[in-house]
């Protein structure tokens, strides 16, 4: 058990691997004590979760913004609807995600070059007209794309060692949704633990040293050109992947499902979690996707109308943000974050102060210092010590 | 330290082991099959049928079509209220999917799997429905009268066994409008202004078969897009002097208010979804921020067609049905035509369960409705239902509008898709009137 301890201690990418593990385990665990309606939540949850994953590395770790991210999920979905036209296909889901991510990626590359360029409101605007002209290029090529309707995806029978894997484990059959939800959520999974390890390693150091400070970080010889355009590639592919899991789960790429809402909806599940935190962009995922059909059916329980209580997500909606934003300026991962390591130093200073004033020896501090390294999860966990990069 | 990170790692890994107990083993070939069979009355209780719809209750596409669901649901408390069908109180759930085919998938993964409902009624939208009527058909779920008039509902009955279309599609829409034209307005240089989908699509169709020498222009809009300044100016250019319209009412209200600025004034025809005058005279009114005060007389001259009575027949016993069942059951506010149309369906839903009996199943609801035939209610042509065809209303009549008022131009006239011919209806549809009480009988 302590070789785990030691994994966990000096390890990066095995600390990222265990939590990846225990991640799935849970998956596991939660997926099978579900329905199959909470299972397509959950797939919802996970599309969402993977896109702002993405989103929170590209704006919390190298300090891009993007409003079109949207759009880069609409490459991935209609390449995932163009592969899944007929039932009968024989392609693995797993190459069609890859493919999707593929294609978003490419796309993120051409996108990410032009916004090298741009800073600020400039890329705000640059991504924002990206996710308006995205949804209609779908409608300009209507006989190929499926115009307005869209194209339905049809999902291929689930695999057979799928179904007896499923079987072998719990002794139940394998729904659509449930084998859906797990591709998602292993897909979040893949994509959290390299994003993660990205974020963590030498590329990541350069994209938060660019976000901090330009000047220092072309000093330093990191070319801040490169470092911006591998940031959005590396954030278009994710959103690449989350669109291929939303047209799975949804059965459908449309250019409705694509427009600037969701964008907006991805900017709002990072903010809402943490800016750079991947488990925020996770926790900001799980509000977006389970509050409003809460709040509805409240509503509805107490007796309003259908009309009022469909009425009442969006100003939940509302006030959970702007009550997030003014209590929990950081995001609520952020924000606990910071408060937890505040107590903790106060706690040290504490200590210190009453260690020097009863035998006056410096040395008594020095446990506190491992003790952090347990501090879990995301990669920033000691790295990042201003997690509103996205200012710059 | 250790044990306080051991510990979920610990218990995670043996909850693992426990569920992976459970299944050991076994083939799993042999255990399956045999169910699937009796799950065809979900949804019904002895006492209950739980149904459901989705709308767009919010957003863009809200205004009038939000009202649908109101209608329906009052039409339905007053069912319930004289005692259900067959002993049955019908539970109506709505949800909102804001025009977004997304959402749609989302809130119907809600309704089948969570709500379980029995079957589907009145969920509207042609991009919207098109994103869930696999699924509900995959599922054996009935999906009852779709609010949409595009052909794909009722056309493919192997592929779309559970689909029932309700109002009379676009197509036949379109010929029944050429063929007026062609015979009433034959010097008429026609403009089409069409919504840039299967609505507009499938209108074009019907039209072209009728008037395809006299188009002088065609026009397209995306829905969304709120600048139709360049289709109505392209119009005008062409020198058309009759526009006929397949677009929303919010289309109707900015294409009267662009030509009004573009100084054009053409003769319109809209197709009978976007010519609620009710509606189009409050958005006027809205978009133009006041300049233009729009009221029940804005639409005045304008063509439309109408498939079952509206709001300005109060003469009407099934108007007069609809009014009464909304004072007593309604939410508030006024009897509108979306209302009407929650409601016709209601009454066509309810007739279908009272016709399926009291063994209520799936396959007998689909059943009960192909064999609709000559069944009364307040469509003015029969419903095409049979098990070759899940086609909606068969026929509209041609009105004038005046004073928010339909004016009737011709008697009611009745086709289908295809090469079907125009023909004047001879089922006196039109003319019934709905039973005692107001609340269909099995028969």
């Amino acid at each position: 058990m302590n070789r785990f301890l030691d994994v966990w201690r000096h390890s990066v990418l095995g600390r990222h691997l265990l939590t990846a593990l225990i991640g799935l385990a849970v998956v596991v665990v939660v997926l099978e004590s579900v329905g199959d309606f909470r299972a397509l939540q959950l797939a919802a949850m996970a599309y969402l979760g993977i896109a702002a994953g993405g989103l929170t590395v590209l704006t919390g770790i190298n300090g891009q913004i993007s409003l079109g991210h949207g759009a880069l999920m609409a490459f991935g979905a209609y390449t995932t609807a163009l592969l899944l036209d007929d039932p009968t296909s024989s392609m693995p889901i797993s190459l069609v995600v890859l493919a999707s991510t593929a294609v978003a990626l490419l796309v993120g590359t051409a996108v990410g070059v032009a916004a090298a360029r741009l800073h600020g409101p400039y890329l705000a605007g640059a991504t924002l007209a990206l996710a308006i002209a995205v949804p209609g290029i779908a409608l300009y090529f209507g006989s190929f794309l499926g115009g307005e309707q869209g194209l339905r995806v049809s999902l291929p029978d689930v695999p057979v060692w799928a179904l007896d894997l499923e079987y072998l484990l719990t002794g139940t059959e394998m729904s659509r949704s449930q084998y859906v939800a797990y591709l998602g959520w292993i897909t979040l999974i893949v994509t959290f633990v390299l994003l993660a390890n990205l974020a963590r390693g030498r590329v990541g150091r350069r994209w938060r040293a660019v976000r901090d400070d330009e000047v220092s970080a072309e000093l330093a010889g990191i070319q801040l050109g490169r470092a911006r355009i591998s940031a959005f590639m590396v954030s278009a592919a994710a959103a690449g992947a989350a669109g291929s899991v939303l047209a799975i789960t949804a059965r459908l790429a449309a250019p409705s499902g694509f427009t600037i809402v969701l964008s907006l909806t991805l900017l709002t599940a990072v903010v809402l979690g943490g800016l750079g935190y991947l488990s925020g962009a996770l926790i900001g995922a799980g509000l977006l996707t389970f509050l409003p059909p809460f709040v509805t059916r409240i509503g509805g329980d107490a007796g309003l109308s259908d009309i009022r209580a469909a009425e009442l997500a969006p100003l939940v909606y509302g006030l959970v943000m702007v009550l997030v934003i003014l209590l929990a300026p950081a995001g609520l991962v952020g924000t606990t974050r910071m408060s937890l390591a505040g107590r903790r130093a106060r706690r040290q200073m504490a200590a210190a102060g009453a260690a020097g004033a009863t035998t006056g020896s410096p040395g008594t501090t020095a446990p506190h210092d491992s003790s952090d390294e347990h501090d879990p999860g995301t990669p920033q966990a000691s790295g990042s010590t201003t997690p509103k990069g996205s200012t710059r | 330290m250790k044990a306080r990170l051991l510990a979920p790692v610990a218990g995670l890994l043996t909850a693992t082991m426990v569920l992976a107990g459970c299944g050991a083993g076994g083939d799993r070939e042999s255990d399956s099959g045999g169910e699937g069979g009796g799950a065809s009355d979900v949804g019904v209780t002895e006492d209950t049928v739980t149904v459901g719809g989705h709308f767009p209750l919010t957003g863009v596409a809200a205004p009038g079509y939000s009202e649908i669901p109101t209608g329906a649901q009052a039409y339905f408390d007053y069912v319930n209220a004289a005692g259900g069908i067959n002993g049955r109180q019908i539970e109506y759930i709505v949800k909102d999917d804001g025009y977004n085919p997304t959402n749609t998938s989302q809130v119907t993964n809600e309704l089948v799997l969570q709500d379980e409902i029995f079957a589907m009624v009145g969920g509207l939208g042609t991009p919207t429905h098109s994103a869930v009527v696999d699924f509900l058909n995959s599922e054996g779920v009935p999906d009852l009268f779709v609010s949409s008039g595009s052909l794909q509902w009722g056309d493919d009955v192997e592929s779309k066994p559970y689909t029932f279309g309700w109002q009379p599609d676009y197509e036949i829409e379109g010929k029944i409008i050429g063929q007026y034209i062609a015979e009433n307005m034959p010097k008429a240089k026609v403009g089409l202004f069409l919504q840039d989908d299967d609505f507009g699509e499938d209108g074009e169709k019907g039209v072209r078969q009728y008037l395809d020498k006299q188009i002088v222009g065609v026009e397209r809009y995306t829905s969304g897009n709120t600048d139709v300044g360049p289709q109505v100016a392209g119009l005008q250019a062409k020198g058309a002097d009759l526009v006929i319209a397949f677009n929303t009412p919010s289309y109707t209200a900015l294409t009267q208010l662009t030509s009004l600025a573009l100084g054009y004034e053409p003769t319109w025809f809209y197709s009978n979804v976007g010519s609620d005058p009710q509606l189009v005279g409050s958005l006027l009114n809205r978009f133009s921020e006041g300049a233009v005060e729009g009221d029940n007389s804005s639409l005045n001259d304008v063509l439309t067609t109408e498939y079952i009575p509206g709001v300005d027949a109060t003469d009407d016993p099934w108007v007069q049905l609809w009014q009464e069942v909304w004072d007593q059951e309604g939410e508030g506010g006024e009897l509108t035509n979306y209302r009407i149309y929650g409601m016709s369906q209601a009454y066509a839903f309810v007739q279908a369960l009272a016709a399926a009996g009291e063994d209520l199943t799936r396959d007998g609801l689909v059943e009960a409705v192909e064999s609709f035939e000559d069944v009364t209610g307040p469509q003015l042509a029969p419903f095409r239902y049979s098990a070759d065809s899940h086609m909606g209303i068969s026929g509209m009549r041609v009105v004038e509008l005046q004073g928010g008022k339909a004016e009737e131009l011709t008697p009611v006239l009745v086709s289908d898709i295809g090469d079907a011919p125009i023909e004047e209806d001879s089922s006196d549809q039109a003319s019934d009137a709905p039973p005692e009480g107001g609340i269909p009988d099995g028969s």
